[in-house]
């Protein structure tokens, strides 16, 4: 076991360091302020659009949740196992091909001349096409669909290690349908709604191609703006300071999880 | 477990819409890379070309942006298995303190955006005096991919009974045998399966890959920049070449999951068979 310890030492190093760096680089390192901070608080739009980023990045995750939780319940205990595998499977297939062509593939479904305000046309719904890329619509469907799966399989695997029996026994006993869910199932699948809720908060925050293809201009996300600040505005500390405070604002999401769900870390990241 | 009729038609139907919202994006883009129009469509369809086929094989920038993104992954595999699986095996010798503390540690690059490992990542080598480059990619990607070999390598380990350990250790073996010998085979599942996690996990990566990379190009550095200039037909082919072996390759899956199984079940049927004829033959000669 002494053997193994060497390489986990290296690893070790490792991982901390990305974190040791931003903090050190907070502020500009020879004269450690505060001004780099102070700047996204002053700078109104910055400031919005960091609001703006966590308001839209809950509202996905929100989405995601109410989508995917009845799709786990339905893999999980509805269908044969048999068939639940290759459903498994095809739901895999969208999430192997790259994050950046889906937000793509949605690009072309939204645009002016797209086949989504053609197909609406055409039967009558609507008489004129939809701009649906101005607003944020075209971000948020971006967001859930390309995050939908962080979602869904942590609820799945959590719904599946809970007793059928369980289930059985509060419908004999009476419970209607949404009573079970809230009193059995959804207490058993804490842990992978908190794991979940967090990998899609934390992924939509931080994506930048989704918000940059499908956002207009009228909603930028943060992302966006550190990218700016590090390759148009070159001012690495300013960059480093945005994206610190991005930082910040993941792990309370993630400490306001777990305090709200009451979980722990390691049920977390499963 | 849901008796009604009503319930079972409601069920269905979401599971259709479900699938239905997967795919039909996918069935778009796809379809766009054959339709003979500037801009990337399926309506007005124009006519059915394999242009776009041509240009993306013709396109330098791709095949070097490929062939990066393929270096960079294998890299990455081969840097987080060892790390990855040694992490696993210590955490989980340890207990206490020492152990959840180590575990955030381990588990923390997860939790954090791609955007920040991307930056610190590059604000740290910078200091250093290394320049960005494929090789700050890899590194950066492997802080977060080697949790995920961790996570997947622990949970085959919880599994793992520590007497064949002892026992190994009571017969005499040094602790690299029974390293070699009982813990590594043990886990090979696991590490087959973080192998491809890690590798597809790299390939995937544009975050952090984009703040790493110099003046490189990986493959989805490559499509992102090109999405966001000048739009072509050629990314849909790209699309459409890596859905059709993304289908190819599950469909593999399937087959030979079902081939396995269906022969898993023959020879159970065999034996079960063989077994009654013992017994049979018991109670005759009996």
């Amino acid at each position: 076991m002494i053997l193994v310890t060497l390489p986990y030492f290296l690893m070790f190093e490792f991982s901390l360091h990305p974190y040791l760096t931003v903090d050190k680089i907070g502020g500009p390192e020879d004269a450690y302020t505060l001004k780099n901070y102070v700047t996204l608080f002053n700078n109104t739009i910055h400031f919005g659009v960091f609001l703006r980023t966590i308001l839209a990045s809950a509202f996905v995750t929100l989405l995601c949740l109410v989508l995917c939780y009845p799709m786990a319940f339905f893999l999980a205990k509805i269908v044969a196992p048999k068939n639940a595998a290759t459903l498994f499977l095809l739901l895999l297939i969208p999430f192997w091909v790259n994050e950046i062509l889906r937000s793509f593939a949605w690009f072309i479904i939204l645009s002016y001349q797209g086949p989504l305000n053609a197909a609406l046309v055409g039967i009558g719904l609507i008489e004129r096409p939809i701009r649906w890329l101005t607003g944020p619509n075209g971000v948020i469907v971006g967001l859930v669909y390309t995050y939908l799966l962080f979602m869904l399989l942590p609820i799945y695997n959590s719904i599946q290690s809970l007793d059928s029996n369980q289930i059985e026994a509060a419908e004999d006993l009476g419970s209607p349908l949404w009573r079970t869910h809230w009193r059995v199932v959804m207490p058993h699948a804490k842990p992978g709604i908190a794991s979940g809720c967090v990998m899609v908060f934390m992924l939509s925050a931080g994506s930048i191609i989704v918000p940059s293809l499908l956002g207009s201009p009228g909603t930028r996300w943060f992302t966006e703006i550190i990218q700016q600040w590090f390759f148009e505005g070159q001012d690495w500390n300013q960059g480093s300071a945005y994206a610190f405070l991005l930082l910040i604002m993941c792990t309370g999401f993630v400490m306001l999880m777990m305090r709200l769900l009451r979980v722990r870390l390691a049920d977390i990241a499963k | 477990m849901i008796e009604n009729p009503l319930g079972r038609l409601i069920i269905r139907l979401y599971v259709v819409i479900f699938f239905a919202y997967l795919f039909v994006p996918l069935v778009i883009m796809g379809g766009a890379a054959l339709n003979d129009t500037k801009f990337p469509s399926v309506f007005p369809w124009v006519g059915f070309t394999g242009r776009w086929f041509v240009d993306l094989w013709y396109d330098e920038r791709m095949w070097t942006s490929a062939r990066n993104t393929v270096l960079v992954a294998l890299a990455v595999v081969a840097i987080s298995l060892p790390i990855g699986t040694a992490a696993a095996i210590l955490i989980n010798n340890l207990g206490g303190r020492v152990r959840s503390f180590l575990y955030g540690v381990m588990v923390a690059p997860i939790l954090t955006p791609g955007i920040v490992i991307g930056i610190s990542t590059l604000l740290f080598w910078n200091e250093i005096g290394v320049p960005a480059g494929l090789h700050l990619s890899t590194l950066g990607q492997c802080s977060f991919i080697i949790a995920y070999v961790m996570l997947l390598v622990l949970a085959r380990l919880q599994s793992f009974d520590p007497g064949l350990e002892e026992a190994a250790l009571d017969l005499g073996a040094s602790n690299l045998q029974v390293m070699r010998r009982i813990v590594l085979p043990y886990l090979y599942p696991a590490i087959g399966a973080a192998a491809v996690i890690a590798f597809f996990q790299s390939v995937e990566n544009y975050n952090i890959t984009l703040f790493t990379r110099g003046t490189y190009d990986t493959l989805t550095v490559y499509v992102g920049s090109k999405i966001r200039s000048g739009i072509t037909p050629t990314m849909n082919a790209l699309a459409l070449i890596l859905i059709v072996l993304t289908v190819l390759g599950a469909v593999f899956y399937e087959v030979s999951r079902r081939r396995a199984e269906r022969q898993a079940r023959q020879e159970s049927s065999e034996r079960q068979a063989l077994e009654l004829i013992a017994q049979r033959t018991g109670e005759i000669t009996a």
